[in-house]
C-alpha cells in the first residue's frame, strides 16, 4: 500500500520561520505587530468564564428512584458524559453546581431537596428527569409534590423513564445556558432576588410581606 | 388454611375462653377469617398465639366505605410448624377508631400498626410510640381513607391548556 505524504502547505513553512525568528527576537516594528495579532484571540472574561463552567459541569451524586438508573448510564461507556466533561459526580452539595432530580419526589423527600439545594455553591443549575418530577407521572397523588414548586428548575426532561440519551441531551442544552449565562446565580436568572431565607431576628416576621410559616401552621402547605 | 370446620371449631373455642370475643366467621375461597371483637383483639391474638398461630406475618388496614364500621384492621397469623394461615378481622367505626396495640405480643407489628395509623387513622391504644411513619409528621387527614380526596396536580390536555400555571403570561 502506497503511503501518501502531503506537502506541507508554503504558509505554514512562513509562520515556522516566524515563530522561529520572534523566539530568537528578530521580529520587530510592523512584522511583530501583525505577528502578534494574527495569533491573539479576544474575548470578554464572561465568554470565557461561560465556556470554562459549560464545559466543567460537576454534577452531585443523588438519584431518587428507577431514573437514576437511566442517570447512571450517562456515565457509563457506551454514553460517557466524560466526552463533555461533566464526568466528575461529586458526593457532596457543597462541591457540585448541577442537581439531577432523577425520579419521584414524594412531600417528605422535597424538604431534604430544598436543603441540599441550599448547601450547593452559586451559580448552581437544576435538571428534572422524567414524567414523575416534573408533573408527577403516575403517582398524581397525594404523596408526591412537582419539583417546580420548590425548585428553580433549568431544564425538564421529558420521559418515563427518559432514555440516557434523552438526559445527554438535556445537559447539553443546560450547557448551552450555562454558556450564556455562567456567572449568574439562580435568583437572578429566575428574578427572585429578593426572596432569600432569613434567620430569626433579622426581620420582622410578622410582617405581611414576608411569608413564612410558623411551626404548626400548615395552612397553605 | 384450616377448613370451614377447624374454622368453626377455634371461633367456638375462642368465644368459650373470651365471651363476645369472635363476632362472626367467614370461608371464602379457602380462605379463614375470624372477625374479631376489636375491644377484645389482643386476648384473641395472645389465645392464638398459644395455639401455634405465633407469627404476625401482616398487620393492614382497610376502608370499606361505604359499609358500616368503616374501617378494617386484619391481623394475617401464621403457624411455621404446620404452616398454617389464619386471618383475624376486627372492624372500628370511623367516629371512634380506637383498637388496643398488639406491640407487646408481637414485636413486629410497631411499624405496620404506625403505617395504618398513619394511612387510616386508626388509633392503636397501648401503642409505645405512635407516630406518623410514611407521611411528613405535619400532614393532616389519612390518605388511604376513601373519601380522602386524591389530590395531585391536574392533568393538562388540549381542552384545559389555559389552566396551565407554568405558561409564559
Amino acid at each position: 500500500m502506497e503511503v501518501k505524504r502531503e506537502k506541507i502547505p508554503e504558509d505554514f513553512r512562513i509562520r515556522q520561520l516566524q515563530a522561529r525568528d520572534m523566539l530568537r527576537g528578530d521580529l520587530d516594528g510592523e512584522d511583530l505587530e501583525r505577528y502578534v495579532q494574527e495569533r491573539v484571540l479576544t474575548t470578554t472574561v464572561d465568554k470565557a468564564v461561560g465556556w470554562a463552567q459549560g464545559n466543567s459541569i460537576y454534577p452531585l451524586t443523588f438519584g431518587l428512584a428507577c431514573c437514576a438508573m437511566e442517570q447512571i448510564h450517562i456515565v457509563a461507556a457506551r454514553m460517557d458524559i466524560a466526552r463533555f466533561g461533566f464526568e466528575a459526580f461529586r458526593a457532596s452539595p457543597r462541591q457540585a453546581d448541577l442537581i439531577i432530580l432523577s425520579g419521584r419526589v414524594s412531600i417528605k423527600m422535597a424538604p431534604v431537596i430544598r436543603r441540599i439545594w441550599d448547601q450547593m455553591l452559586e451559580p448552581k443549575w437544576a435538571i428534572s428527569m422524567g414524567a414523575c418530577c416534573s408533573s408527577m407521572g403516575v403517582f398524581n397523588n397525594y404523596a408526591l409534590v412537582p419539583s417546580d414548586k420548590f425548585l428553580p428548575i433549568d431544564v425538564h426532561v421529558p420521559g418515563c423513564p427518559p432514555r440516557p440519551e434523552a438526559l445527554m441531551h438535556g445537559i447539553l442544552r443546560l450547557r448551552d445556558l450555562i454558556q450564556g449565562h455562567a456567572r449568574e446565580g439562580w435568583r437572578a436568572r429566575y428574578d427572585a432576588v429578593g426572596t432569600e431565607e432569613l434567620l430569626p431576628g433579622e426581620a420582622d416576621l410578622d410582617s405581611a410581606g414576608i411569608n413564612v410559616f410558623k411551626p404548626g401552621d400548615t395552612a397553605g402547605a | 388454611m384450616p377448613d370451614a370446620t377447624e374454622l368453626e371449631l377455634t371461633a367456638q373455642e375462642l368465644r368459650d375462653a373470651h365471651n363476645e370475643s369472635i363476632l362472626d366467621t367467614s370461608f371464602h375461597r379457602d380462605r379463614a377469617t375470624l372477625i374479631a371483637n376489636p375491644q377484645l383483639i389482643r386476648e384473641v391474638l395472645g389465645h392464638l398465639q398459644g395455639k401455634g398461630y405465633n407469627m404476625l406475618a401482616s398487620l393492614h388496614g382497610v376502608d370499606y366505605y361505604p359499609e358500616e364500621p368503616r374501617l378494617g384492621v386484619l391481623y394475617e397469623m401464621l403457624d411455621m410448624k404446620r404452616v398454617d394461615r389464619i386471618s383475624v378481622k376486627a372492624r372500628v367505626s370511623i367516629d371512634d377508631p380506637h383498637i388496643p396495640s398488639v406491640v407487646d405480643l408481637f414485636p413486629t407489628a410497631d411499624f405496620p400498626e404506625r403505617e395504618v395509623y398513619d394511612m387510616f387513622g386508626v388509633v392503636f391504644d397501648g401503642h409505645p410510640d405512635l407516630r406518623r411513619i410514611l407521611m411528613p409528621e405535619d400532614y393532616e387527614g389519612y390518605p388511604q381513607r376513601r373519601d380522602f380526596p386524591v389530590g395531585g396536580e391536574p392533568v393538562l390536555f388540549t381542552f384545559n391548556e389555559e389552566q396551565s400555571y407554568g405558561k409564559y403570561v
